[in-house]
C-alpha cells in the first residue's frame, strides 16, 4: 500500500511555502504564484482525504470547484496586475500606496 | 518497498523540493518554471493517488492554462532592459516566522491517517464523476460556469482600455 499518510504533510509544506511566497516576495506576480501554491495545497489534502472513503467523491468534485475558482482568480488577478502596470510602471504592490493616509 | 512506493515518494519530494526553491529563488521566470515542476509532480501524486480525473484537469488547466497567463503576465510586465526578473524580498523575517509557525502547528495537529487507505474509485472513475457532476450536483456546476463566464468578462472589461504603446 501506498504511503497516503505522507500526502497532508506535502500539503502543509505546500501551504507554508505559498504563504511566504505571498508575505516576502516584492512582485504582484509572484504573490499571485503563491496563491495557486496554496489553493493547490488545499486540493491535495481534499484529494488524500477522500481516500479515506473510497465510496463517496465529495473530495474530488470539491478540487474540480476549486480549481475553476483558482482559474478565475488567476485571470482577473493578472488583468489587474496588467492595469496597474500600466498605470504605476511597477508591479511592486508597497508601491502602489495612493490611498495611503 | 516496490516500484510504485518509490515513485510515489519521489513525487512527494520533487513536489517539496520545487516550492521550496520558488521560494528561494530570485528569478520571476525561474519562479513560474518551478512551479510548474511542482504542479506536475501534484498532478503525478494524483494519478496514483487514484484520482486520474484530477490528474488529467490539473496538467491541462493549472500546468497547461495559469502557467501560460503567468508567463505571459511576466513578460508584459517586465521592462526589456536593466535587469527586469529580479525580485527583491521583503519582510523576510516575519513571513519565515508565519510560514514556519503554520507549518509546525499544521503538522502537530494533523489526525493520523492510517497507511494503507483503499483505493478511491473504480477503474470507471471519469464516468462516476460525470454523472456525480450532471446528478447530483448540477447547481454547483452551474453557477461554477456563471463564475467563469463572470471573470472572463470582467478580465475583458479590465485589460480593455490599455493604451498600447509603442
Amino acid at each position: 500500500m501506498l504511503p497516503f499518510h505522507y500526502l497532508p504533510y506535502l500539503a502543509a509544506f505546500l501551504f507554508c511555502a505559498g504563504l511566504i511566497i505571498v508575505i516576502v516576495k516584492r512582485n504582484a506576480i509572484m504573490v499571485l504564484l503563491g496563491i495557486e501554491l496554496m489553493l493547490n495545497a488545499s486540493n491535495l489534502n481534499l484529494v488524500a482525504f477522500n481516500q479515506q472513503y473510497p465510496a463517496e467523491l465529495h473530495g474530488h468534485i470539491f478540487v474540480l470547484f476549486v480549481i475553476i475558482v483558482a482559474v478565475s482568480e488567476a485571470a482577473v488577478g493578472l488583468a489587474i496586475v496588467l492595469r496597474v502596470y500600466q498605470y504605476y510602471q511597477s508591479s511592486v504592490p508597497d508601491e502602489i500606496a495612493e490611498l495611503k493616509g | 518497498m516496490n516500484g510504485v512506493t518509490i515513485l510515489f515518494y519521489f513525487f512527494i519530494i520533487l513536489a517539496g523540493v520545487s516550492a521550496g526553491a520558488i521560494v528561494f529563488s530570485k528569478n520571476v521566470f525561474k519562479s513560474a518554471l518551478f512551479l510548474l515542476v511542482s504542479l506536475l509532480s501534484v498532478a503525478a501524486l494524483y494519478v496514483l493517488s487514484f484520482a486520474e480525473f484530477l490528474a488529467v484537469a490539473q496538467i491541462l488547466i493549472y500546468a497547461g492554462g495559469i502557467l501560460v497567463i503567468i508567463i505571459f503576465g511576466i513578460m508584459l510586465t517586465t521592462k526589456i532592459s536593466g535587469r527586469p526578473l529580479v525580485v527583491e524580498n521583503t519582510h523576510i523575517l516575519s513571513g519565515g516566522i508565519a510560514g514556519i509557525s503554520l507549518f509546525i502547528l499544521l503538522t502537530r495537529f494533523l489526525p493520523s491517517l492510517p497507511s494503507g487507505a483503499t483505493s478511491g474509485l473504480q477503474p470507471e472513475d471519469i464516468r462516476v464523476i460525470g454523472l456525480a457532476i450532471f446528478s447530483r450536483y448540477p447547481v454547483p456546476f452551474e453557477v461554477a460556469g456563471l463564475l467563469l463566464l463572470i471573470a472572463l468578462v470582467g478580465a475583458a472589461v479590465v485589460t480593455s482600455h490599455l493604451k498600447s504603446k509603442a
